[in-house]
């Protein structure tokens, strides 16, 4: 039944997280993306918040609790408001366990999730972007072909979180024309982690290529086992998470943008005092709200079970221009002082460019 | 909890308003947007509906207990919003259009003593709002309203009154007392046939044609002391004239509704034409890898969704008694404008079908400029926005 107030649980939730924002994110973030790098205790006192854990069953690590989307998608969106790169190394696990818990066979969960599902931030993450012209996540050019009882990977994945540091891996190929996921062991030696990738954003992040070069999988490590698994449902989550995330760099573009341009004078008066700067301020109010209205919706329907297919991919869609549109605006109004880096929106600007361009880097 | 998926209950009023609106409004949208200033005939079968759409007479039968209000998504505004996307989704012009549901009778029935609702209730009654001189900003209204004896005196011209020829009673705004400003604009019921009231003409239009739209002049028009709607005390200030602005906070989202109505024929009548030419709608490959046409399409769809998001939010804080003034503007701001940008495209995309009077996209183009102009224009909402998250007045931000 349709209802747009959040539950006492989910306003809790939302408060910690903005809290925890407050405190070691947002003032940090400046020096984190100059750096490029995140400092550890902080991603270990994300990390206790459980997001990649909370619905895993306790027996395997986790905390035991409901699985929700919705409630994932407000710790997204808090913790992408503080800064996107954060948001993302301290969700990148879920990547990993998220699919796991939800797709994977019982023996793959009694395998798997203890190893990374412990008290201290454990590094795990998916390989599923692919860095050519036209990569598309329906149609993965990333191979896996069934030899002897065991498949064998090939393709070169970028863009692969906290790769260099993981323990294991979720890499999406093809069976077949069949888009799947095989879980991988860092230590295989068909797997190369490559050099740290150099983006436009995120750059406190680090990503990096992976190359599978005649990878030998066991076949029981096919994510779901003989049947394999449910790719798109695996998408749908991963789209959701993109979409609070951007709403998150939006908001934040947004807020400061508009609290400088109450105090920001010119002509003598405060700039938000023009309806060229007000309008645009406008714009971004309600945008910011379809967007998470957008990712709410979608997320509801994964909260219930049902086939979110349309409302993700909508949802991402949509984001992916938004984000972008409102990230532009932040710089604009803040004029010369938008374009330095002294000031966040240079980097919202920045981070937002990569909604519409890159898939799953985090999961809800 | 947050839950944006419709209860069964919501789903229904939909389905059955779609098959409402489909069965009665689209067969007929053609003829009358030709047959401009003709009435729909075929909508008499609507009369004495009652409020569906929020006007109109409400009747308690004799012994019935009031029935206890519980939370739900198909009270009052909720409801409305998904009917009138549903209606508009049939055609929006005839939907204004429908007997006994006008303006009037949504102020007739929020604010009117017990004598009046006996008196007007069952009236088909339009609104008189703008002049001339007087568009956006309403309260700069001219006509005047004077007490002479036991009759009020109204004199001026009102201009695009929705109903002006068909509807049986009119709201008329006037101001009883200049100096006072906003606090001096009152509104009065003027039934037709009242001496000194005038229908001048009706006007041709862009789009909703279905709906006519007219122009009265007022000359010495006397009416019944007791015709004014409300109390005739003039207040300091403007809190009086905060409370009639006050009601857009509901209406605003119905605007909306039709805007994401309208815009809905639009894209479903695409998706049809693209199916025909053997696309497949999937919502799974990288936008950039899908025709261009394709990628165009899911925009629609998308702004679309958020535009429907906004507007059920501003419905949904209305039956939840939360302000809602900024969020019913958002709706409209999104709505108006996109469900103009959706329309054109729609005719862009469809190519010579979107050109040609046997289809009716280039009638939805036309129809839904209306809807980013009626009710407040885009830039007003805009407006609204900007003063509610900058905190400024009208003053500081104009």
């Amino acid at each position: 039944m349709l209802n747009f107030a959040m539950s006492k649980q989910q306003e809790m939730v939302k408060k910690e997280v903005a809290k925890l924002v407050k405190n070691i994110v947002a003032e940090n973030a400046h020096d984190m993306d100059e750096g490029g790098s995140i400092p550890e205790d902080s991603v270990q006192k994300a990390w206790e918040l459980g997001f990649s854990v909370n619905s895993v069953p306790e027996t395997y690590g986790g905390f035991g609790m409901d699985d929700s989307p919705l409630e994932s998608t407000i710790v997204l969106e808090e913790l992408a408001y503080g800064d996107m790169a954060f948001a993302v190394a301290v969700t990148t696990p879920s990547l990993f366990i998220s699919p796991l818990a939800k797709m994977g066979t019982e023996d793959q969960k009694k395998k798997y999730l203890p190893l990374v599902c412990k008290d201290d931030f454990s590094p795990c993450t998916l390989a599923i972007n692919e860095p050519r012209f036209a990569f598309d996540a329906v149609s993965l050019q990333t191979t896996a072909e069934k030899k002897n009882g065991a498949y064998i990977l090939n393709g070169t994945k970028c863009f692969v979180p906290l790769a260099a540091k993981a323990s294991h891996l979720m890499v999406a190929a093809a069976v077949d024309g069949k888009n799947e996921l095989f879980i991988v062991d860092a230590k295989n030696p068909g797997l190369k982690v490559g050099e740290r990738e150099k983006t436009l954003g995120v750059y406190a992040l680090e990503m990096n290529k992976v190359v599978l070069e005649n990878c030998e999988v066991p076949a029981e490590d096919k994510l779901g086992g003989e049947e394999g698994c449910d790719y798109n449902l695996f998408l749908q989550r991963s789209r959701v998470a993109m979409a609070a995330m951007a709403t998150g760099v939006a908001n934040a573009s947004y807020d400061f943008a508009r609290e400088y341009a109450k105090t920001r004078e010119q002509f003598g008066e405060p700039i938000c005092y023009r309806q060229s700067i007000a309008f645009m301020l406008a714009e971004m109010a309600y945008e910011v709200d379809a967007m998470r209205l957008m990712t709410w919706k979608a997320a509801s329907k994964l909260e219930a079970g049902k086939d979110a297919t349309r409302e993700a991919y909508l949802a991402k869609l949509y984001v992916g221009e938004m984000a972008m549109k409102i990230a532009d605006y932040g710089v604009q109004i803040m004029g010369g002082h938008g374009y330095i880096r002294e000031y966040p929106v240079e980097r919202y600007y920045r981070n937002a460019r990569s909604f519409s361009t890159v898939e799953a880097l985090s999961c809800v | 909890m947050l839950d944006l998926e419709f209860s069964e209950k919501l789903e229904k009023v939909a389905t059955s308003m779609r098959g409402f609106a489909m069965g009665l409004l689209r067969p007929i949208a053609r003829k009358y947007d030709e047959a401009e200033h003709e009435y729909p005939k075929e909508l008499d079968v609507l009369r004495g509906m009652g409020g569906a759409l929020g006007g109109g007479k409400k009747k308690k039968k004799d012994g019935e207990p009031d029935k206890k209000k519980e939370a739900s998504d198909t009270t009052s505004n909720i409801s409305i919003v998904v009917t009138v996307e549903q209606m508009c989704y049939g055609d929006v012009g005839l939907m204004l259009t429908i007997p006994g549901q006008g303006l009037g009778n949504a102020a007739i029935a929020a604010v009117s003593t017990p004598e009046q609702m006996e008196k007007y209730g069952d009236k088909w009654a339009a609104m008189a709002i703008t002049e001339p001189a007087s568009g956006s900003d309403s309260g700069s209204i001219q006509t005047t309203a004077e007490l002479d004896g036991d009759e009020w005196v109204l004199n001026g011209e009102k201009i695009f009154v929705t109903c002006a020829d068909r509807c049986d009673a009119v709201v008329v705004w006037a101001t009883i007392d200049k100096e006072a400003g906003k606090g001096g604009i009152k509104s009065f019921i003027v039934e037709k046939g009242t001496p000194g009231f005038k229908l001048e003409h009706l006007e041709h239009k862009l789009g909703i044609r279905a709906s006519d739209t007219g122009t009265f002049v007022l000359n010495n028009c006397r009416i019944p002391k007791d015709n004014i709607l409300g109390s005739a005390e003039v207040k300091q200030g403007t809190e009086g004239f905060k409370g009639v602005m006050k009601t857009f906070d509901n209406t605003r989202p119905m605007v909306a509704a039709m805007s994401n109505g309208v815009a809905g024929a639009a894209i479903d009548f695409t998706k049809e034409k693209l199916q025909e030419a053997g696309y497949k709608l999937d919502y799974s490959k990288n936008p950039n890898n899908v025709s261009s046409v394709e990628k165009e399409f899911y925009w629609m769809e998308a702004n679309l969704e958020a535009m429907r998001l906004l507007t059920l939010r501003a419905a949904w804080m209305a039956d939840n008694k939360m302000f809602n003034n900024l969020e019913a503007s958002m709706s409209k701001a999104k709505a108006g404008r996109y469900g103009t940008l959706i329309t054109q495209k729609c005719c862009d995309v469809l190519g010579p079908l979107g050109f040609s009077r046997d289809h009716l996209a280039e009638k939805w183009m036309r129809d839904s400029k209306i809807l980013d102009i009626f009710e407040g224009t885009g830039q007003i909402q805009h407006l609204i926005v900007a003063r509610n998250i900058l905190n400024l007045s009208r003053k500081e931000l104009k």
